[in-house]
């Protein structure tokens, strides 16, 4: 009974928080998983095989990140990969650590761990510049910044390069890491070229769960150690099959990116607009800020007199699967910390909805999304 | 269509029985577990591995489960006013608010928006019809896991849409039911502590933090200084430990403590009974009830007789006095009518 996947008529628009996988990147990975056998860290020539695909693998993606294949570390993921650079270069560089208040939780309990500081962002949660110069100011040494590309919760992408301008005016020692999870799908790479470390996790565009990497143009210092597979700068067996999938599920991202940005964004852009115009009650978190500086996929309201556990359950029941702010370990949906930055009151806040569309994502998802979101909205005009 | 029950499974036995008991009955059941203590805790219902035992038995029944985020409800409803009473020298029970803010009013107000006819609990107390309509409150079937007194304050309404199906049962035939269904919560441990006070602080440890201790004095019933306390508000009527009194015998009890004054009187277990106790926000299940009623006021205390006045309970014999905070249940019988709390 237990277990079952979710029907197939339901319209997912939670592509934020993982996304369908490219067909592409599913085949590119079976031999992995079938036909071929080899520790990519042996010598045979089983070995040798998986160590081939894992260099081409790293080639691909140093190419499609703007970096070079050198600067390529594996990991298990996205939160790995941003542990790797906060602590890494904490450690290499020596000095305080600083992020952004709507940082992932990846980056932020790094941080917190570091005893380092937090800087605030504007109400549409992007980083406020001046006040990252003071910051850094007051600092005797910074050793890092992080400052995601764009926002997993918002879709709010960051003025990275001001940004990697006031670090250098202000701080040079400093690098800048950027948690690139949530954009790598949908920007090119020149959106992320002023970072010098930069994490990303293949589930996020097209590939597996449980493999991602960091591109790291400066040096750190291993998070993880043992055995020293991957470039003595994380240790742990390769997972073969993983990044060769999730190289390919990059390159068919990169290829089809103009398309699908274009596609995606005419998606969610016919969602919001209807969805606000569906009641007084639903409005757009982020006012009337510019839709050119959020994500495509990213559409986030807020309904009033309502709570987003309530009403999320409501739409799962009309097959409309989507998401509030984040899930705590139990499975609690948890107040968003990213809005609570933002300045979003609190009675806002507690309705606020994030609907989240990907490369898979059809016409058909946003109907029924939209007919799913009015359903919900007539049954709480009744019982509320 | 069968009727729709969201029952409340705390990832303990008596709840994950409850849930399969109903699925057996027939009923449409969905389970939720309660998020209710954000911070730091060992145990209690809000433990990740508690609430994944819910999902795992709900899983096992087949059942959706889901897990409402109410911690700041919670903070609100119970551990605030948790601090803020023992900051005016009061001793409250927090599971009773709990229960009464969040287990029932809350729950209920999400099982109406979701379309929920009725709410489930694994709790031990029955409810039974008595004249034209009029549910009570009964004492669950084995008297050693009664739960009714935690329960007290829940009224008609809420009696219409609740269901509590263990509480027919002796905590052995639970166990027993819940191990030949091979539910993983068959042989757990039940949790007893408050659930947001870990073992290792205390009562102490965890109002420390958010309330301002004062040291006092103790003294005789003739005024004579016979010790002294770090903190007053940690002091209760009835505590016989922690006052800094040479031991030996006659034992001495606390029989008063006047904040204000930082002063608290000890004395013999004579001097802590009284022939009235005030109470406030006294509330019927129903409607008043006249006469000599049984009123209970602890979990696990005996019920002594007494009749209620609108703002006291009148002892039939002398009655041990009953600390500011707690709550009171007004028994008929084995049926709760009523509830107030101590002052």
């Amino acid at each position: 009974m237990s277990g079952q996947p979710r029907q197939r008529e339901d319209a997912y628009l939670d592509h934020a928080a993982t996304t369908t996988m490219r067909p592409e990147a599913i085949e590119a990975m079976l031999p992995w998983m079938t036909s071929h056998v080899g520790n990519a860290s042996g010598a045979h020539r089983a070995a040798r095989l998986a160590r081939v695909a894992i260099d081409d693998a790293r080639d691909l993606i140093a190419d499609l990140m703007g970096g070079d294949s050198s600067e390529i570390v594996f990991t298990s993921g996205g939160t790995e990969a941003d542990n790797l650079a906060v602590f890494g270069a904490a450690q290499a560089i020596g000095g305080a650590a600083v992020a952004s208040t709507v940082e992932h939780p990846a980056v932020l309990a790094c941080v917190e761990e570091l005893g380092g500081r937090l800087v605030a962002v504007d109400h549409h949660g992007v980083l406020d510049i001046d006040m990252l110069g003071s910051v850094l100011g007051e600092l005797d040494r910074t050793a890092v910044v992080s400052v995601m590309t764009a926002n997993n919760e918002t879709g709010v992408v960051q003025p990275l390069a001001e940004i990697a301008a006031a670090i250098r005016s202000k701080a040079p020692s400093a690098v800048l890491h950027t948690d690139a999870v949530q954009a790598f799908g949908w920007i090119e790479p020149d959106g992320y070229a002023d970072a010098d470390l930069v994490s990303i996790s293949a589930h996020k565009f097209g590939g597996p769960q449980g493999v991602g990497c960091l591109l790291a143009r400066r040096p750190v210092v291993p998070r993880q150690v043992g055995g020293g597979q991957e470039r003595e700068l994380r240790s742990g067996t390769h997972n073969v099959a993983g990044i060769v999938a999730m190289a390919t599920a990059a390159m068919v991202c990169a290829e089809q990116r103009a398309n699908t940005v274009e596609r995606v964004k005419s998606l969610r852009d016919r969602f919001v607009d209807s969805v606000t115009a569906l009641d007084e009650r639903v409005s757009r978190t982020l006012g009337d800020f510019d839709v050119q500086n959020t994500l495509p996929g990213h559409a986030h309201v807020c309904v009033e007199g309502v709570d987003s556990e309530t009403f999320l359950l409501l739409l799962e029941r009309e097959g409309v699967l989507a998401a509030a702010a984040s899930s705590c370990a139990s499975g609690a949906q948890q107040s968003s910390h990213v809005l609570s930055a933002m300045g979003v009151e609190a009675s806002r806040a507690r309705g606020a909805l994030r609907f989240t569309l990907g490369w898979s994502s059809t016409d058909d998802d946003v109907d029924r999304a939209l007919a799913g979101f009015e359903s919900v909205l007539e049954h709480l005009s009744v019982t509320l | 269509m069968s009727v729709r029950v969201l029952v409340a499974m705390s990832g303990g036995v008596d709840s994950s029985v409850a849930a399969a008991m109903l699925v057996d009955q027939g009923y449409d059941v969905t389970g939720v577990t309660l998020r209710l203590w954000g911070g730091e805790a060992d145990q209690g219902c809000c433990s990740i591995s508690d609430v994944h035992d819910a999902r795992r038995v709900a899983d096992q029944l087949g059942i959706d489960h889901h897990v409402f985020n109410f911690s700041e409800d919670f903070d609100r409803h119970v551990v605030e006013p948790f601090a803020r009473d023992h900051a005016v020298g009061r001793t409250p029970n927090p599971c009773i608010e709990c229960n009464r803010h969040l287990k029932f009013d809350l729950l209920v107000e999400r099982a109406d928006v979701l379309g929920f006819e009725k709410i489930a609990t694994g709790h031990h107390a029955r409810i039974v019809e008595r004249s034209a309509g009029i549910r009570r409150l009964h004492r669950g079937a084995d008297p050693a896991k009664d739960q009714s007194y935690v329960l007290a304050m829940l009224d008609q309404s809420t009696l219409r849409r609740c269901l509590f199906p263990v509480g027919d049962l002796q905590k052995t035939e639970v166990r027993e039911l819940a191990a030949s269904a091979g539910l993983r919560t068959a042989a757990k441990s039940e949790s007893q502590d408050i659930c947001f006070i870990r073992s290792d602080e205390g009562r102490s440890g965890f109002l420390e933090s958010r309330i301002d201790f004062h040291p006092g004095e103790v003294v005789d019933t003739d005024g004579n200084r016979v010790g002294s306390v770090e903190a007053v508000q940690l002091v209760t009527i009835g505590q016989r430990k922690g006052l800094g009194v040479a031991g030996g015998a006659p034992p001495r009890y606390v029989v008063e403590v006047d904040l204000p004054a930082a002063r608290v009187t000890v004395g013999s277990l004579a001097d802590l009974d009284c022939n009235f106790s005030s109470v406030e926000r006294i509330e019927w299940s129903h409607q008043r009830v006249e006469g000599i009623l049984s009123v209970q006021s602890s979990a696990h205390g005996e019920p002594a007789a007494g009749v209620v006045t609108s703002d006291e309970v009148e002892w039939m014999s002398p009655h041990r006095r009953i600390a500011a905070g707690q709550s009171v249940a007004f028994y008929d019988g084995d049926d709760i009518v009523g509830s107030a709390v101590a002052i």
